[in-house]
């Protein structure tokens, strides 16, 4: 490899007003978001802070599509090397990597507090003394009381893992399907079929989150399950949560791709924009797997 | 004696006598022995870990030094060229790896001694508070709190400081010499970590948790420490002190202490004046509020709100009692009501009525406060 | 033939004029140099707050500054100096080395590059910005253990979250750039084993960040959720465990002490060899004992919290794997030494504080190990044994590994040779100073004083004054550091391609200073 590399021309950008705008767009939006959150708490006016939010957020996505749209330029015209391409590939393989790392972060606690913090609590194991301090709380999981039932009354009860969840693992599994479809697709040059099966995906992750937030009305409505109740809310809301802004975003760059599908990029052999977004699909697929059977199922 | 005053004699000596093994001790530059079984085996062991480093240190850096010295390119040393060997590299991953086992060994055994806590006589219940401890002989029915004694004046150089300084305590936890103690260790807001160095014992203390220990004292005497995890503004300032007793001085300072609870617990059936109110209020509340609203009862503002002029102390008598006994989650204003015994809240809240100017002349009774916590 | 193509006709001939050519720049050495510069205003920053700790600890009794306000000091101290110093620092270097030293263009994705930099400022002005706020700065150590960084926290605990989220991301992207650059950019002919060992470390650290500072992320998220969104992660009230938070932050926490020390084995494993005109023994046992330092450092978290009352079985397996990552570092330290045994050894600034680097960093190694054993470990938790530990594995760690990287990559960055005169004083002030402050701090923390607290027994004075002057001393003397390189920058005896004698390195094949645009065709390495 690396006697063709020598003859390669690594494409290495001009000066360019997107990181500071990035960053200055960052800045806002965690500033507004901050504020936003402390004034709510605080329990006064949230039209200045939600104002920052929102002008950080707008700038935030004006300056990805910016970004965005002047890598595809530049592809296009021809800029970007092979090596630079291995280069998207590497960045975007630990990308995806830091996100598990962030997935298992709540997952470790999840099941930290299952099988240790929670029977403790109970009374049982090496730290079972600690029951002196609630001695009318029993450890089960999923918890359905927690030790001081006032102040985080624990939810009625949970989300029954073989109706709307065993849907939406169907639902997920089957649009890492399709988008492998259109993969194969876009790689003979079916570019009619690839349309389709992208179409697909992107719908069935629609669908996807259209019953997660059935599932969390139920859950808020019906079933008294909340952030507040306890700590089987918390890790239940903060896993699915996390895992649905990734669908949302998954979503959302698929219809980017879907969008440029349509104006004809990618060719069977470079097509890496795709792959990526395939990637962080089968990733996000993985983690739900995950979920299914570690939050709604076991 | 210029050795003991001058601290940069003091510092070249103490560096000096790392390397001999009496004078640790006396300058106070080392670990102490301590006075059970175990801080003396964990003070071998530190001893041990130590001398082993200073071996391998001397030997490191020796060969680090006689390069430095010896193959000097201004001495005219010509650079050798070997640059590797699997079997040098072997046997310094070998050796240090046999030294560690060595090591593991003896903390191993230790550590199995300090987690057994099984067949202890007395059992302690230890609560850390911001900023003091809570002491719960759980089977006696005595308890009791212990706080800072060292006076603000010391603390901010307006009075000479105490022998010692910092490290005293109004109400010392007492125990029995001879005897295995099983302390069980929890907080009511914070972590803190309760740290004797004599006794070897230092264990966080987290809310909601409860963590064990134990230790067995040889000799009657006073032990000092402090809390060793940050807990907030006044983390430096809430001591430890544990006295060991013989056996009889303790039966004798356990019956004394349970019949003072007895007596405090029919004092809030009792009417007592103004006058009395005050003077006990003042010191209660010297004692457990001035932390925070000051003793002039200005507060630190912002965080810490000023009790002089404040609504709540001139006008609002029941949003008073409630914010005292109560405390505000989520804030530092933690609930008295449980802490305290009702006459000194009653009288905390007698003298903040009518102290610094607000001079609303309420008196609040102790059976005020009964009924208050009854209608919760 | 310039192989770097460039879509606008300026910018491939040199930098741009003006401020603009730093707030736009895509160039690895503009990067390098803001990176090297914002560490050392944050430097200065957090020593700063070390000053006013160090003020208030100078005698008994409280002084200066209100409880409160002291604990606002540790905390920042100990936030800046990781964050906003250390890391920074490193990868400024890497920006501008690693190019250079593996025969590259630039970094592998420069815009990136600029973001990850330019990020920085604003979350460290997010951060310092709390200190003016009512509520007052960070007051709950730069662990923040929950609940006291939760429920009892002042209300800036939220833009500490939100920072660190910003600024977990930068570090995220920054070793995204570091990994794609090593892995994807060598010149032709530059195996992974014929990498030099700065270049490795780096590596090795970057896998070290992508994948605890995620981790980060998920612990102030979870903190926010429970401040204020009613989750109870950190409550057992409601299920949760405070010391849930410890695990978490310390599954960060501990291969973060080893992001911030890996690139200074680097950067000696470099510098040794060139001032003992030797090659650097064990070159492949350097690499195996980095990456096992970095694999043991995921299994090691729980030294931190031998005092929290974990089960017993824990405990052993967390002391054990602890005293583990001794072997893997003994190697390290024993092939320097090796190397410069027989070498012919010459004393330039550089190689004085690689020297100081291995014997003070062997000594808080030991000290580390001291501290691995548990059942001692409860006597010098939290005491300023720890505080002795940490600052002798950090200053004359770290921050002597970072004077040293730019003593001696100085000359190439700017043309010129720095002072020898003036750097050989920087460094004996720093040395002294440096043992005077922190030495002592090992014998009153085994004599009982406990960390993060404004004032202290009377038994405690005298060393505490000592460590006071000393941190006066090496803290004046930084502005002799300050002065040297301004100096350099400014004009001084005109460096060579070479600089030193004989090194070793892509680094040395380029002019004094390296132009703007290097190695636009790669190199090629027998
Ligand atoms: C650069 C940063 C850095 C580095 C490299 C290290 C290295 C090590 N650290 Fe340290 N440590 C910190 C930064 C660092 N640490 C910080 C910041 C804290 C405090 C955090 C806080 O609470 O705020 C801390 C705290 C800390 C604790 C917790 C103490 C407590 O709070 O109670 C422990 C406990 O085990 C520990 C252990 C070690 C060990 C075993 C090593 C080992 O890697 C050291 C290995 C090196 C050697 C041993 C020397 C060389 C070896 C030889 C010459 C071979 C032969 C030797 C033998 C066989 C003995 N460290
Ligand atoms: C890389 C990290 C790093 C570095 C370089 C330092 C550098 C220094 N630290 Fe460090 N320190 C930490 C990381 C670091 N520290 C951490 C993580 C903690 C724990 C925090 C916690 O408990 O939460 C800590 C805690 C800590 C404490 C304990 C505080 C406490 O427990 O309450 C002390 C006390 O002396 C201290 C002192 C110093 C000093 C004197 C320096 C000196 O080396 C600094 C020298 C630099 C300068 C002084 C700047 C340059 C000069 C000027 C700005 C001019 C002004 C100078 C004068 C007026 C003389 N530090
Ligand atoms: C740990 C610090 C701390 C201690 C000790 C403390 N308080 Fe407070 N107190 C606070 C804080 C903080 C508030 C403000 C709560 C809020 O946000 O409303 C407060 C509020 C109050 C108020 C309401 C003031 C107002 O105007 O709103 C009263 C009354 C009060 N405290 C009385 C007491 C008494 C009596 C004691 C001792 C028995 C005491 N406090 C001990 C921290 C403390
Ligand atoms: Cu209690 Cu520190
Ligand atoms: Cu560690």
């Amino acid at each position: 490899m690396s006697t063709e590399r020598s003859h390669e021309e690594y494409y290495v950008p001009a000066q360019s007003w997107l990181p500071i705008f990035m960053a200055t767009a960052l800045f806002l939006t965690v500033f507004g978001a901050g504020s936003w959150i402390n004034d709510m708490t605080a329990q006064v006016g949230t039209g200045t802070s939600r104002a920052i939010f929102i002008a950080g957020a707008l700038l935030l996505a004006g300056t990805m599509y910016a970004w965005f749209s002047k890598v595809i330029r530049e592809n296009h015209a021809g800029m970007y090397s092979p090596q630079l391409n291995r280069s998207f590939v590497w960045g975007m393989g630990w990308f995806i990597f830091s996100e598990v790392m962030f997935f298992a972060a709540f997952f470790g606690a999840l099941y930290y507090v299952r099988n240790l913090a929670v029977p403790w609590l109970g009374g049982e194991g090496e730290k079972g003394i600690s029951n002196l301090l609630w001695p009318n709380f029993e450890a089960t999981w999923p918890l359905m009381n927690t030790p001081d039932s006032e102040q985080f009354p624990g939810p009625k009860e949970i989300i029954d893992p073989m109706h709307l969840p065993l849907l939406n693992t169907i639902l997920l599994l089957s649009s890492s399907v399709t988008v492998h479809f259109a993969h194969t697709a876009l790689k003979k040059e079916n570019r009619q079929k690839l349309k389709m099966w992208l179409g697909l995906t992107i719908l069935l992750g629609i669908a996807f989150l259209f019953f997660q937030v059935e599932e969390y009305i139920e859950a808020y409505q019906q079933l008294g399950l909340t952030l507040e109740a306890g700590i089987y809310g918390s890790t239940f809301f903060m896993l699915t949560g996390f895992h649905g802004m990734h669908v949302t975003l998954g979503a959302i760059i698929l219809t980017v791709i879907w969008l440029r599908v349509m104006k004809g990029h990618f060719t069977p052999e470079k097509h890496f924009a795709f792959e990526a977004a395939a990637w962080y699909w089968h990733f996000v697929d993985v983690v739900w797997v995950g979920l299914y059977v570690f939050v709604y199922w076991m | 004696m210029l050795l003991k005053s001058n601290p940069w004699v003091r510092c070249i000596v103490g560096m000096l006598l790392m390397f001999s093994n009496s004078a640790w001790a006396e300058w106070a530059v080392n670990l102490s022995p301590g006075a059970t079984e175990i801080s003396r085996e964990v003070y071998d062991l530190h001893m041990i870990v130590f001398w082993i480093s200073v071996w391998i240190g001397v030997v490191v850096f020796g060969v680090m030094f006689w390069s430095v010295f010896a193959h000097r390119k201004s001495k005219g040393a010509v650079a050798s060229q070997f640059h590797e060997s699997t079997v040098v590299e072997l046997i310094w991953t070998a050796i240090p790896f046999a030294i560690l086992v060595a090591m593991a060994i003896p903390a191993t055994a230790t550590l199995i001694k300090v987690y057994d806590s099984s067949e202890a006589k007395i059992d302690v219940k230890v609560t850390g508070y911001q900023w003091k401890w809570h002491y719960d002989y759980m089977n006696e029915k005595v308890s009791f709190f212990s706080n800072l004694q060292t006076s603000q004046d010391e603390i901010y150089n307006r009075a000479p400081k105490g022998e010692n300084y910092l490290l005293e305590v109004d109400e010392p936890l007492v125990i029995p010499a001879k005897t295995k103690v099983r302390f069980l260790f929890t907080a009511n807001d914070v972590i803190h970590s309760w740290w004797v160095p004599d006794l070897a014992v230092k264990r966080d203390a987290i809310p909601g948790f409860v963590n064990e220990s134990w230790t067995y004292v040889d000799q009657p005497g006073t032990y000092r420490g402090q809390c060793a995890e940050l807990c907030g503004k006044d983390h430096g300032f809430m001591p430890i002190v544990v006295v060991v007793k013989e056996q009889d001085d303790y039966q004798k300072w356990m019956k004394e202490r349970q019949a003072l609870a007895s007596k405090e617990r029919e004092l809030k059936d009792k009417k007592f004046s103004k006058e009395q109110l005050m003077t006990r209020g003042e010191e209660a509340y010297a004692k457990n509020c001035a932390g925070c609203h000051n003793i002039d009862g200005t507060g630190i503002p912002p965080q810490f709100p000023a009790l002089k002029g404040s609504q709540m102390a001139i006008a609002d008598k029941a949003g008073h009692l409630d914010i005292v006994i109560n405390g505000k989650p989520g804030t530092y204003m933690a609930a008295f009501g449980p802490q305290l015994s009702e006459v000194d809240l009653a009288a905390i809240i007698t003298y903040e009525r009518n102290a610094w100017g607000n001079n609303t002349g309420d008196v609040i009774q102790p059976i005020e406060i009964v009924k208050f916590k009854a209608g919760k | 033939m310039s192989a770097v193509i460039d879509v606008h006709d300026h910018g491939h001939h040199g930098p741009a004029r003006g401020l603009m050519r730093w707030v736009l720049t895509t160039n690895h050495k503009d990067i390098g140099t803001m990176y090297l510069w914002f560490s050392f205003i944050m430097f200065l920053t957090g020593g700063a707050m070390a000053m006013i700790i160090r003020a208030e600890l100078f005698e008994p009794g409280m002084q200066l500054i209100e409880p409160e306000f002291f604990n606002q000091m540790t905390t920042m101290h100990g936030l800046i100096m990781v964050f906003g110093a250390v890391m920074p620092a490193f990868v400024g270097l890497a920006n501008w080395q690693v190019p250079l030293m593996i025969g590259a263009p630039d970094m592998a994705l420069p815009r990136l590059n600029n973001l990850s930099f330019w990020i920085l400022p604003f979350a460290f002005a997010l951060l310092l910005s709390t200190l003016f706020m009512e509520a007052g700065a960070p007051n709950f150590g730069w662990t923040f253990y929950a609940p006291l960084s939760t429920t009892y926290a002042p209300s800036t605990v939220t833009f500490f979250i939100f920072g660190v989220h910003i600024m977990g991301a930068s570090s995220i992207m920054g070793a995204i750039n570091i990994i794609a650059t090593i892995l994807n950019m060598r010149a032709p002919g530059m195996t992974l084993m014929k990498m030099p060992l700065f270049v490795w470390t780096w590596l090795i650290t970057a896998y070290l960040l992508i994948a605890v500072m995620p981790v980060l992320a998920g612990v102030v998220t979870m903190m926010l959720m429970d401040i204020h969104f009613g989750t109870s992660f950190f409550s057992a009230a409601g299920g949760g465990d405070p010391v849930l938070f410890q695990h978490v932050f310390w599954f960060f926490g501990h291969p973060e002490v080893y992001i911030m020390i890996l690139p200074a084995f680097g950067i000696v494993s470099q510098i040794i060899p060139t001032f003992s005109r030797k090659k650097l023994f064990g070159y492949t046992s350097m690499v195996y004992a980095t990456s096992s330092i970095a694999f043991l450092s995921f299994l090691v978290w729980a030294h931190h919290m031998f005092t929290v009352g974990m089960p017993l079985a824990g405990e052993l397996f967390f002391m054990y794997s602890t005293m583990l990552i001794a072997v893997p570092t003994g190697v390290k330290v024993f092939n320097w030494v090796t190397t410069m045994f027989k070498g012919s050894l010459s004393f330039e600034t550089p190689m004085l504080f690689s020297c100081a680097f291995v014997v003070l960093f062997t000594l808080g190694g030991f000290s580390g190990l001291m501290l691995a054993i548990a059942p001692v470990d409860f006597q010098y938790h939290d005491t300023y044994f720890v505080v002795a530990h940490f600052h002798y594995v950090l200053v004359p760690g770290a921050i002597f590994g970072i004077f040293a990287a730019v003593y001696y990559w100085l000359p190439k960055w700017c043309g010129h040779m720095y002072d020898e005169t003036l750097a050989k004083l920087h460094f004996w002030l720093s040395f002294v100073g440096m043992n005077l402050a922190f030495f002592p701090m090992h014998f009153v923390g085994l004599a009982g004083m406990p960390r993060r607290i404004p004032d202290y027994a009377l038994q405690f004075a005298d060393f505490n004054q000592i460590s006071s002057v000393g941190a006066f001393m090496f803290g004046a003397t930084q502005w002799l550091f300050l002065y040297i390189v301004i100096k350099t920058i400014r004009g001084g005896k005109e460096a060579t391609q070479e600089v030193w004698e004989n090194p070793e390195g892509l680094e040395w094949t380029v002019p004094s200073p390296a132009p703007y645009h290097t190695f636009s065709t790669p190199p090629e390495v027998k």
